[in-house]
């Protein structure tokens, strides 16, 4: 009852969190008001008709139509530097030479050939640089917002007016081939359409072969106006292979020939333009903000109006872009004076519908600034001024054009800045109550985590009072809305149901407890914590310490370590009593054990801080940092090219596999869980080297996918679906073998022999002390244990028969280990293989910092157990040190989307929460197993007295033989002491929850604190935002791992408890 | 007895402070474009080179620990060769952990090893003056109770006061201000300056104030 008290008590504080994080992320996250406005070719943005109307030529809109059909090639992924021409700098100088690097000659042969009719530009994008809000961006001119990045892969149909949609009402033919994002986009909106599938990344041909089959012959048949053929190989070249790549040559060359096809066939009324949606970082992802890809020159919106001027069409209604004047200047003999009023014309146009937008836009919602808005009404209409002046006197001077266009310019210009700049409409209210909950819940963790351990907790109406309260915050809210009639906000609902049971609880709290002890008594937060959870939290509101966290924390990290260690050595811990009372000692008589243990535990901070300075060389880099370099092992393996190195690494992954492995199996052996014959034993001995066999066969056939053999490539296919899958499978069974029978001990019933004195271990030492007289389930419990006691005796007296438990010390933590072990497999599998060795270093510093932990905590016989906030904060800082290092960085380019195919080499089909599911895994990994091992920081410090024992009484050489003659010695209670007292083991698991609860609820706090004070900051999209999304999705995952861990530590004593009961009827009988 | 040796202590730290404003002020009238940040690693050779000479004079001359029983020369050579050994012991022991800390390991190797060198004369050096090279001495004098002398009080101080200073010195270097002090290692080498004059200035002070409080085993 009470264990459920307790994963009922902190279900509800997640539950809390997470109405908190709801709220703020809804007043946060909002989108940019979509206007449904369209424009019309009858309408024409604003007064003072067009020098040509339509009246004069039929097919002419706003402006006449340059060219009647255009070809629009886009090659996703088409970074300026694989199309730029090749010169080198220096004359005599050989050029560089790079797989991706002058490529595309055609398009250089027509800048030579052709100077008046080619134009080679370079695009800015805006962030996000996800595929479906370039193409977004593309067709209607504006900016996609942030929320939108979320729905890449469920993309819905675009409501706002855009180029697709003013071809087609204007009557053009849209042909289009390629990308099948465009389906969703546009659904309808082509007279024929060739879609190929967008999502399998490891594909490089399908899509370009696709476009390839009906690029020819569809033009030539010539029902087309207008035909758009999006390439996906060279970004999926690029994801899959990085640039640097001889896959890549090949595929800019295919796309060179593609082009010079298309020159050879276009028409001299055909307008080709060849563009790419965002750029490649060096890595091969997605970028396009960072500096190495688009330095300014044209942002990418401006193709929108050129287009839809060139065509003769209405400029879309929600452009912002700027048309490029000089497209409009007329031909190669066109007279200077002529084109520049034809660039003027376009580019009043342009700015009387940006002008236009901007009016019904500010009526509409009030997101953008008053004060700068009209100072841009103010610089259009002196523009506009002008523009009739120069119209009405057409022999003005070439410098008045000039100002008159610079004038237009100013104003595009402005206005697009301005809406970047305010395009995010936040709800204040709803940010600050999100705020408010989620510190009333740190608040509320702390307290309740100082108050668990004290006797007299009162476990159950703590949780129902609360519950009850929320309960009916929540109906009246119900009822409130339904009278009103206005619509049930969810989100709304979980905020007043936690406020509600917020307040109840604290008002109880406050009566049950914080009339009796002054507040500050409350707060004990250690000063080292608070210091450390000061920086961590204030480097929180730094941008540039955000894009460094990478870096920070394992510095963080380090520091704490060293701190803990300093301070053992300062509490004088670590040094023998004798060298701090008597000062100035000889040196003769200090080779002591002391010694020895003092040095152990500098050895085990000095691993520490190598452990994590080696998983900091896995370091993916920000894209704010062009300093840095990415680590060149976070890349798969198949992405090398030379052969021998990938031999080598594939070995060391294997190998890391193996001692992961290995160091595992060795553990339960020393703890003797190996030996037990329970079920999940005999998985560990047989289950988990198959699931490492599994993983390293896939991985070889991953990493060598290209060189097989074509008869055996239908085989590998299959095994390289099935393998991962199996691995999984066979996770998942284990867990559930787990969960069945998680009590791991080897029971010995037979003849009594003379050695065995330690009949049933935990049974070797009842305390009896006076303290545990107030609790009625302890004594009830050890009366029992008394009883089975003198049974025993009476039996041992009787005759041989005695019953020898082993590895009781151990069982709790046993199950932990398997079930984290369990779990890192497939965790692994999803990630890039020479990840594998920051797994096993992962395992290994999560062992290091635990035997640090304990070395500072001493072993309470009876309770109330504690675990101290160091540690958990420890735990923490190590988690988000091994997010980092598993290559993972909170932004959105830098998410493994590769992960979704491990497992499903053709894709999902149409189904997005199962590769979600996936590329979560792969994101929140070590979120995850730092969650649900936390338990372990209970538990640690009971395992090592055995250790300690057997260090004390052992040499350190003999440990072989300590291990084989255990029994001879008086055994440690180890873990049975925390079974001896089961009301205070409830009590710290709660405390341990809260505790951690607390130290991540306060860097989400800080997050949210983070990014709505600096809400106007430059970079909040770019950092605060995406920063408080991972932390809140990593928030998630670890309260979810973290339910999942004590859950298990609950199920293994629930188990252990029948498990008595049962060797007490056995022995009845 | 107390207030005199506090005096001393004081006037001791003064000199050290001094040094280092010397050490500052003095090389730009023999070198050409001198300046603290530019030419940074010269700056700190002088000034390690300083404070060491400086803390060396004032061993010598207050003479705080005067329990050395045998003084005969050969026993004087091993106790300088063994201090040396210790101090560039020191030296690498700070370097390794500073590259386990995060700093490159192969590029700026001098830049490190001297923030290495600079720090051990800060920690180092004055322990290797006080305390001898007797590693015990030294673990008993950073434990808690373990302190047995105003001279050894005010060696904590400072001791973990260049320690705090040149770990604080590390923050400044992510920030983008892109100020050249910002650069591997400036800031933690100032910042360990810094800290060392703080804790040259603060012990005297915290000491003087404390000096009901404190009491030593020894005294």
């Amino acid at each position: 009852m009470q264990k459920i008290s307790v994963l009922l008590f902190l279900t509800w504080v997640c539950f809390l969190f997470y109405a908190g994080i709801a709220l703020f992320t809804s007043g946060f996250l909002l989108t940019r008001l979509e206007l449904t406005n369209h424009s019309t070719c009858q309408e024409p943005p604003g007064p003072g008709s067009p020098p040509w109307g339509s009246q004069e030529e039929p097919r002419a809109c706003w402006m006449a139509s340059r060219f009647s059909r255009v070809v629009l090639v886009l090659i996703d992924a088409l970074r300026f530097d694989f199309a730029q021409p090749q010169r080198s700098h220096v004359p005599g100088e050989p050029l560089v030479s790079l797989p991706f690097l002058g490529k595309l000659g055609t398009l250089q042969r027509i800048l030579e050939t052709q100077p008046h009719h080619a134009r080679l530009y370079r695009s800015q994008v805006d962030p996000p640089t996800t595929t479906m809000q370039r193409l977004k961006a593309l067709t209607t001119g504006s900016l996609p917002t942030f929320i939108d990045a979320g729905s890449n892969f469920a993309s819905h149909a675009i409501m706002e007016d855009n180029l697709i949609k003013q071809l087609t009402s204007a009557g053009k033919r849209v042909v289009f081939m390629g990308d099948d994002t465009w389906k969703d986009l546009f659904p309808g909106a082509f007279s024929q359409a060739f879609f190929f599938p967008s999502f399998n990344v490891r594909d490089l041909h399908t899509v370009d072969n696709g476009i390839l089959e009906h690029l020819y012959p569809t033009m030539d048949g010539g029902e087309w106006d207008v035909l758009i053929a999006h390439f996906l190989g060279v970004d999926h070249c690029g994801h899959k292979h990085g640039p640097h790549h001889p896959e890549m040559a090949k595929k800019l060359s295919q796309m060179d020939q593609v082009i010079q096809g298309l020159v050879d066939r276009v028409e001299n009324d055909t307008l080709l333009v060849v563009a790419g949606d965002h750029g490649m970082t060096m890595n091969g992802d997605h970028g396009g903000d960072s500096e190495l890809e688009e330095p300014e020159v044209i942002p990418q919106v401006s193709l929108v109006p050129t287009l839809a001027l060139l065509l003769g069409l209405p400029i879309p209604f929600g452009n912002i872009g700027e048309v490029m004047a000089e497209l409009f200047s007329g031909g190669e003999n066109s007279q200077p004076h002529s084109s520049a009023l034809a660039q003027a014309t376009a580019l009043h146009l342009n700015a009387q519908q940006v002008s236009r937008f901007l009016h019904t836009y500010s009526a509409a919602a009030q997101d953008l600034k008053d004060k700068e808005l009209h100072q841009l009404q103010n610089l259009f209409s002196k523009a506009s001024a002008d523009y009739q002046w120069l119209l009405q006197s057409p022999q003005q001077a070439e410098a008045t054009q000039q100002t008159v266009i610079a004038e237009l310019q100013q104003f595009l210009r402005g206005a697009r800045t301005m809406c970047i700049e305010s395009w995010a409409r936040f709800s204040l209210v709803r940010m600050v109550g999100g705020a408010a909950i989620l510190a009333a819940a740190c608040f509320l963790c702390l307290l309740a985590s100082q108050w668990a351990t004290s006797p007299g907790f009162p476990f159950c109406p703590l949780l129902l009072i609360p519950v009850a309260g929320g309960l009916g915050g929540a109906v009246v809210y119900v009822g409130l809305v339904a009278t009103i009639g206005l619509r049930l906000d969810l989100v709304l609902l979980g905020a007043v149901a936690a406020m509600c049971s917020l307040l109840t609880f604290l008002w109880k709290a406050r009566a049950a407890w914080g009339s009796r002890k002054p507040l500050a008594t409350l707060l004990p937060l250690p000063g080292s914590v608070r210091l450390f959870l000061l920086i961590r939290l204030a480097a929180f509101f730094s941008d540039s310490f955000v894009v460094a966290d990478a870096r920070a924390t394992p510095f963080l990290l380090d520091s704490f370590i060293l701190l803990l260690v300093a301070q053992l050595h300062w509490e004088g811990q670590l040094l023998s009593p004798k060298l701090l009372t008597v000062p100035r000692l000889g040196s003769s008589s200090s080779t002591g054990l002391p010694r020895y243990s003092g040095a152990y535990a500098l050895r085990l901070g000095v691993g520490l801080l190598l452990c994590t300075r080696l998983a900091g060389l896995f370091h993916r880099c920000p894209e704010e940092t062009p300093a840095c370099h990415s680590s060149p092992w976070l890349s798969p393996l198949a992405s090398m090219v030379d052969g021998r190195a990938k031999n080598l690494w594939y070995g060391a992954c294997v190998v890391a596999l193996l001692a992961l492995l290995a160091a595992v199996r060795l553990w339960l052996h020393r703890y003797g869980n190996l030996k037990s014959p329970e079920p999940p034993m005999l998985f560990v001995r047989w289950g988990l080297p198959l699931m490492a066999l599994g993983t390293a066969a896939y991985w070889a056939l991953a990493s060598g996918a290209d060189e097989i053999p074509p008869r055996l490539r239908a085989l590998v296919a299959g095994a390289s679906v099935v393998l991962p899958r199996a691995v999984a499978g066979l996770a998942v069974s284990g867990l559930m073998l787990l969960l069945w029978k998680p009590v791991t001990v080897l029971v010995k019933a037979g003849t009594g022999a003379p050695r065995t004195r330690t009949v049933l271990t935990p049974f070797s030492g009842p305390p009896t002390t006076q303290a545990d007289l107030d609790y009625v389930v302890p004594q009830i419990y050890r009366h029992m244990q008394e009883e089975f006691r003198g049974r025993l005796e009476r039996t041992k007296s009787q005759g041989p028969l005695t019953v020898a438990a082993y590895q009781l010390g151990s069982v709790y933590s046993a199950a932990m280990v398997t079930a984290l072990t369990l779990l890192a497999f497939p965790l692994l599998l999803l990630h890039a293989e020479r990840i594998s060795l920051v797994f096993l270093l992962l395992f290994l510093q999560s062992f290091l910092l635990l035997h640090l932990l304990a070395a500072g905590i001493p072993i309470t016989t009876l309770g109330p157990f504690t675990v101290p906030w160091q540690a958990v904060s420890a735990w923490a800082l190590m988690a988000t040190q091994t997010f980092y290092s598993t290559g993972h960085q909170p932004v959105f380019p830098a998410i493994h989307w590769h992960a979704a195919f491990v497992g499903f080499p053709d894709g999902h089909g149409s189904s997005t929460w199962l590769p979600a599911l996936l590329v979560g895994a792969n994101t929140f990994a070590s979120h995850l197993l730092f969650a649900v091992g936390c338990p372990l920081l209970l538990l640690w410090p009971f395992l090592c007295e055995s250790q300690g024992l057997q260090k004390r009484q052992q040499p350190p050489g003999n440990e072989a033989e300590a291990r084989i003659r255990p029994e001879e010695q008086e055994q440690p209670l180890m873990e049975m002491r925390l079974r001896d007292a089961p009301h205070h083991f409830n009590a710290a698991l709660l405390q341990l929850g809260l505790k951690y609860l607390f130290v991540l609820g306060v860097q989400i706090l800080a997050c949210a604190l983070a990014a709505s004070i600096l809400r106007r900051h430059l970079m909040v999209w770019k950092v605060f935002a995406p920063k408080f999304i991972f932390e809140a999705l990593g928030f998630i995952v670890s309260s979810v791992g973290l339910l999942q861990g004590i859950t298990l530590v609950m199920r293994v004593d629930g188990a252990v408890s029948s498990w008595f009961k049962q060797l007490v009827l056995a022995q009845q009988r | 007895m107390k207030d005199t040796d506090i005096k001393k202590l004081l006037y001791a730290h003064l000199l050290c402070i001094f040094s280092i404003i010397l050490s500052v002020l003095i090389p730009p009238l023999f070198l050409e474009n001198f300046s603290i940040l530019e030419t940074h690693l010269t700056w700190l050779c002088i000034c390690s080179g300083v404070v060491t000479a400086v803390n060396l004079v004032l061993y010598l001359v207050v003479k705080p620990n005067t329990s050395s029983k045998r003084s005969s020369l050969s026993h004087k050579v091993t106790r300088v060769l063994k201090c040396c050994i210790y101090f560039l012991m020191s030296c690498f022991i700070f370097h390794v952990i500073f590259v386990l800390y995060g700093a490159p390991l192969i590029e700026l190797v001098l830049e490190t090893f001297l923030f290495a060198v600079i720090l051990s004369t800060f920690t180092t050096v004055p322990c290797l003056c006080l305390l001898g090279p007797r590693l015990k001495a030294w673990l008993r004098v950073f434990s808690r109770n373990g302190v047995t002398s105003i001279w050894e009080n005010s060696l904590q101080i400072t001791t973990i006061s260049s320690l705090v200073g040149a770990w604080l010195g590390a923050f400044p270097i992510p920030l983008d201000w892109e100020r050249p002090w910002q650069v591997w290692p400036i800031s933690c080498t100032l910042g360990a300056t810094f800290g060392y004059v703080a804790g040259l200035l603060i012990s005297p002070l915290w000491i003087y104030w404390n000096r009901k409080q404190l009491s030593y085993k020894n005294n």
